[in-house]
């Protein structure tokens, strides 16, 4: 048989059946019980296609969406659509990096490492810890993994998870705290106020958790909790939704953060359908050894050269196996390269611009939608995202403008499906790809469905 | 796969080191190389506008470097010339089946319509992308005979996490606890990390002496206590568990679960059904047996196979379909047994394109050849190298030959010096001191997409590297690298004092 992807002749089989001194390809499965061996290519499964032919096919299922690429969208809630420079994917599409391993052997994998090595530099800067990791699988994972390692480092067992923090990643740490066995207790929607979470922590709290901008899109200075959680001996794990928000708002460093976990999906990575993402994970440096992931340090070579390696991996699954900080293995690699590479053509200044300018465009946006009578954005502060209270179910009226066609942004009640209350409530998001046209277009679709 | 460190030789205890074409200059990082007033992107200008950040506005810098785009390209592209790939090298490193990444499967995935699909847009505007999710999913249930499949899980451990939670909740369901979950020593890290995140005391069943779980042993540990077995097949020897439906009869029998490990699956892809071995639930690295890529560490993709029993319990989110179209099931009270969710929004979609691509190609007639290639292709190496390497057990064995450095026993020479060898022969390095089950283990995998060319040259390369080593010559060994970019680095100086970011001088 002829496959593309398959170099083997039969001249090869049998030469190679040969030297093995077994007649057919058959035989070397005989250790697999009898009853358990297909006697042929499963026919419930095509045959081969050529290149072109899987290029129809899944060609045809991605015609059948509609994306922002045809139309206005202003969805975020956690996924955001934000421009990535063309070098960027031509540097990740280089087979040095897309097509190695994880990299264990450091002296052919230097541009991996280091590349790590930038990547933890850069997420240490921008949320402003002192050290980070080699990526997390998104920025959910991340926080459940903040909220396990809060719990390692100050031996309790409870959670307090801010009514602000993303449903997702509240989700995902109900999901391990029943798994796993410690308490998550999350407050209701919204429920994100300094008091509120404050009169929770007892002596069984390890860390509150909360969100900024929140999934709301208000922005918090936490400074104030971050005192009232080190005075009990708790720490404060801050979530980071939109990566780019880091480049003109205050970092969860400078607010006193213990554990920062962010989606970087954001800076480098396309929305993908929501994956594959990219977690940011940094903490202070006290919590080092208690940290997830990979981690990718400076050394020298036996010739005194600056080098890196994976390092401190006592602290993982293949060495410590029952004992591991963490079961995980694969980071997100790939992904964070992406990231380091686009971080690296914003550098200081196109950051701050692009931030700038995401903000700038949202609140023309928030004060074109404030005008329309009979809506209200609830925010008083936000970054590129906020919250517009419609007179009716804002589920209805995402569904009334995909006539137009634009993606008018996510429902709350998408999340929540069983809060009366927060069924009217839209969350709208902005980048620096939404033009005033595409606003105008979204408002006067608003005003003729109203 | 990981290999303990080795301090490094001292700088200047090899004066003359051989250039030899290698790129040994160093590129400086981002940090050394960046101005801060330079960009790599161009933006529009600003409008006029008013701040609404709560006085929450950075004050002071963030610290990043500034660099030009043509830095930046030069910069990346000088960084991955010091890399070894699939691409550029054999890279036949054990249990991480590390085969050809087909470019179609990149450019397929980077479509728009997929690339530019936000994953809470309405249900009606992805029904192409939940579509796809479905036939992938049917692909994996047929492949693997089990009726169901959780897709969302980010990675293998993710995946192993899922299965484990999904038994859990299973035992929780009929009213038990099960505290125990044996493990063959030779078992991934992940799993025994794994089944103690979730409070399982993990019993480790040795092996025998043709390195298969020990029957006997298995079935003493077997009792009222016992939640499940974690077991990889083929296992991390490269041997298939020949007493899998004795096993599997035996743990149903105690009340508990069947989980494979399927990080091996690709020796049986196409030829063997999980289900017919009597698996309750198995993990499905896209990333290693469908070829999706590696990316120097990630991201991978971990689908769950579940029996009928155990679909009932499976995280969230899921596809359906109905007479209207594909859904997605998102909330806990549209599943009530589910474990909740382990994943946000939906899985890894990217992961799906290419995995998805990769079966389509191949078909039930490719993958048919695929496990057929490589388990021919591992028999090959094994033929041909255990006159001069010690075999660990008796063949045949399925993709991956194991050996063990008896056959350098009194040499000097280090299962970890041979493979420091191999690098300067611009190959990769077969996985090493794993599996633990035994000495010095050097696990090869070639996969199926290495021609019988390639594996010749890897054979000359190895029989000449082994009598190297009984020729006495340790200090030869103990110096490679020489043609690398760097030569071995000192692991227990990063450790021993951990430097994990650049700070300004």
């Amino acid at each position: 048989m002829l496959m593309r992807y398959l170099p083997l002749t039969d001249a090869d089989r049998h030469l190679m059946l040969e030297r093995i001194v077994v007649e057919t390809v058959e035989d070397l499965f005989v250790d697999v019980p009898v009853s358990a061996r297909l006697p042929g290519p499963l026919p419930t499964l095509p045959g081969h296609l050529a290149e072109f032919e899987v290029e129809r096919i899944i060609g045809g299922l991605a015609a059948k969406n509609l994306t922002a690429a045809t139309c206005p969208a202003f969805l975020g809630a956690g996924a955001y659509r934000h421009h990535v420079p063309a070098s960027v994917d031509q540097l990740l599409l280089r087979g040095e990096f897309l097509t190695s391993y994880t990299p264990y052997q450091p002296e052919v994998s230097q541009g991996t490492l280091q590349s790590l090595f930038e990547f933890q530099t850069q997420v240490a800067l921008l949320t402003g810890m002192e050290v980070a990791n080699a990526s997390m699988y998104d920025g959910a994972s991340a926080c459940v993994e903040a909220v396990m390692m809060a719990n390692r480092i100050t031996r309790r067992g409870k959670a307090i998870v801010s009514g602000g923090l993303h449903p997702h990643y509240r989700e995902l740490v109900e999901t391990m705290a029943r798994s796993t066995g410690f308490v998550a207790q999350a407050l209701p929607p919204g429920a994100s106020l300094h008091e509120t979470l404050v009169e929770h922590i007892d002596g069984e709290t390890s860390c509150v958790v909360v969100q900024n901008p929140d999934f709301f899109g208000r922005l918090h200075d936490y400074t104030e909790l971050a005192e009232a959680c080190h005075a009990q001996g708790v720490l404060l794990v801050v979530a980071v939704t939109e990566v780019v928000s880091l480049g003109l708002i205050k970092s969860p460093g400078e607010m006193g953060a213990d554990i920062v976990a962010a989606e970087g999906q954001g800076i480098g990575n396309a929305l993908g359908f929501g994956g594959p993402h990219v977690g940011l994970f940094a903490c202070k440096e006290k919590y080092l050894r208690q940290m997830p992931g990979r981690l990718c340090g400076q050394t020298v070579d036996a010739e005194g050269r600056r080098g890196y390696v994976l390092t401190l991996s006592t602290r993982e699954q293949h060495i410590r196996r029952e004992k591991a900080t963490s079961n995980i293995c694969t980071n997100s690699g790939l992904c964070a390269l992406a990231f380091t590479i686009h971080l690296s053509l914003l550098g200081e200044v196109g950051l701050a611009r692009l931030a700038e300018l995401n903000h700038a465009l949202a609140t023309k946006f928030a004060d074109m939608i404030a005008q329309i009578p009979g809506c209200r954005v609830r925010n008083d502060s936000f970054f590129n995202e906020f919250t517009v209270e419609l007179p009716f179910p804002a589920a209805v009226l995402v569904e009334k403008m995909l006539a137009v066609p634009i993606l008018a942004g996510v429902p709350v009640s998408r999340f929540y499906p069983d809060e009366p209350e927060l069924e009217n409530l839209l969350l709208v998001a902005v980048t620096e790809l939404n033009t005033i046209q595409e606003m105008a277009a979204f408002v006067q679709g608003l005003r003729e469905k109203l | 796969m990981n290999q303990p460190g080795r301090p490094a030789h001292t700088a200047g205890a090899n004066p003359v080191a051989i250039a030899n074409g290698r790129d040994s200059a160093e590129e400086p990082l981002i940090f050394e190389q960046g101005q801060e007033q330079r960009c790599g992107v161009d933006l529009p200008a600003l409008p006029a506008y008013q701040q609404r950040l709560a006085g929450l506005r950075r004050q002071g810098k963030i610290g990043l470097p500034g660099l030009s785009e043509p830095q930046v390209v030069r910069h990346y592209t000088r960084l991955s010339q010091k890399n070894f790939s699939i691409d550029g090298n054999f890279y036949p490193l054990g249990s991480c089946t590390m085969k050809h990444n087909p470019r179609l499967n990149e450019k397929l995935a980077r479509l728009q319509g997929f690339a530019d699909l936000h994953p809470m847009q309405p249900i009606v505007t992805v029904q192409g992308a939940l579509e796809l999710i479905d036939q992938l999913a049917y692909w994996l249930k047929t492949l693997t005979g089990m009726p169901a499949v959780a897709m969302s899980q980010a990675a293998g451990a993710q995946g192993e996490f899922c299965g484990m939670a999904v038994i859990k909740a299973a035992l929780a369901a009929r009213g038990e606890t099960r505290t125990k979950v044996l493990a063959p020593e030779s078992a991934h890290g992940t799993n025994p990390a794994t089944a103690a995140a979730l409070g399982f005391v993990v019993e480790s069943i040795p092996a025998n002496a043709q390195g298969r779980v020990d029957l006997e042993v298995f079935k003493a540990k077997l009792g009222p206590d016992v939640a499940a077995i974690m077991l990889t097949n083929p296992n991390t020897c490269g041997l298939f568990e020949r007493d899998m439906l004795e096993i599997a009869q035996a743990i149903h029998a105690a009340g508990a679960y069947f989980y494979c490990d399927g990080a091996n699956f690709n020796a049986i892809v196409g030829r063997v059904r999980p289900a017919d071995l009597g698996v309750d639930a198995m993990h499905i690295n896209l990333h290693k047996t469908f070829s999706t890529p590696h990316g120097g560490g990630g991201p991978g993709s971990g689908p769950v196979v579940l029996s009928a029993e155990l679909a009932r319990f499976a995280p969230l989110p899921y596809v359906i379909r109905d007479e209207t179209g594909f859904k997605l099931v998102e909330h806990g009270k549209d599943a009530p047994d589910s474990i909740g969710r382990l994943k946000g929004f939906h899985g890894q979609m990217g992961m799906f394109i290419r995995a998805l691509a990769y079966m389509l190609s191949h078909g039930a007639d490719g993958l048919w050849q695929v496990s057929g290639d490589a388990v021919l292709n591992a028999n090959y190496i094994l033929a041909s190298l255990k006159d001069v390497m010690t075999a660990s057990f008796e063949g045949p064995v399925m993709h991956e030959a194991l050996f063990d450095d008896r056959f350098l026993k009194d040499t000097g020479v280090t299962t970890l010096d041979l493979a420091k060898a191999l690098l300067d022969e611009g190959i990769h390095p077969m996985t090493m001191y794993f599996p633990l089950v035994v000495h010095g283990a050097m696990l090869i995998e070639p996969t199926e997409t290495e021609s019988r060319e390639t594996l010749d040259t890897f054979i000359a390369t190895m029989r000449r590297l082994a009598e190297h080593a009984r020729s006495g010559d340790v200090e030869w060994f103990q110096q490679a690298p020489r043609h690398t970019p760097l030569r071995r680095l000192d692991e227990t100086l990063a450790a021993r004092h951990p430097v994990l970011r650049w700070t300004a001088p």
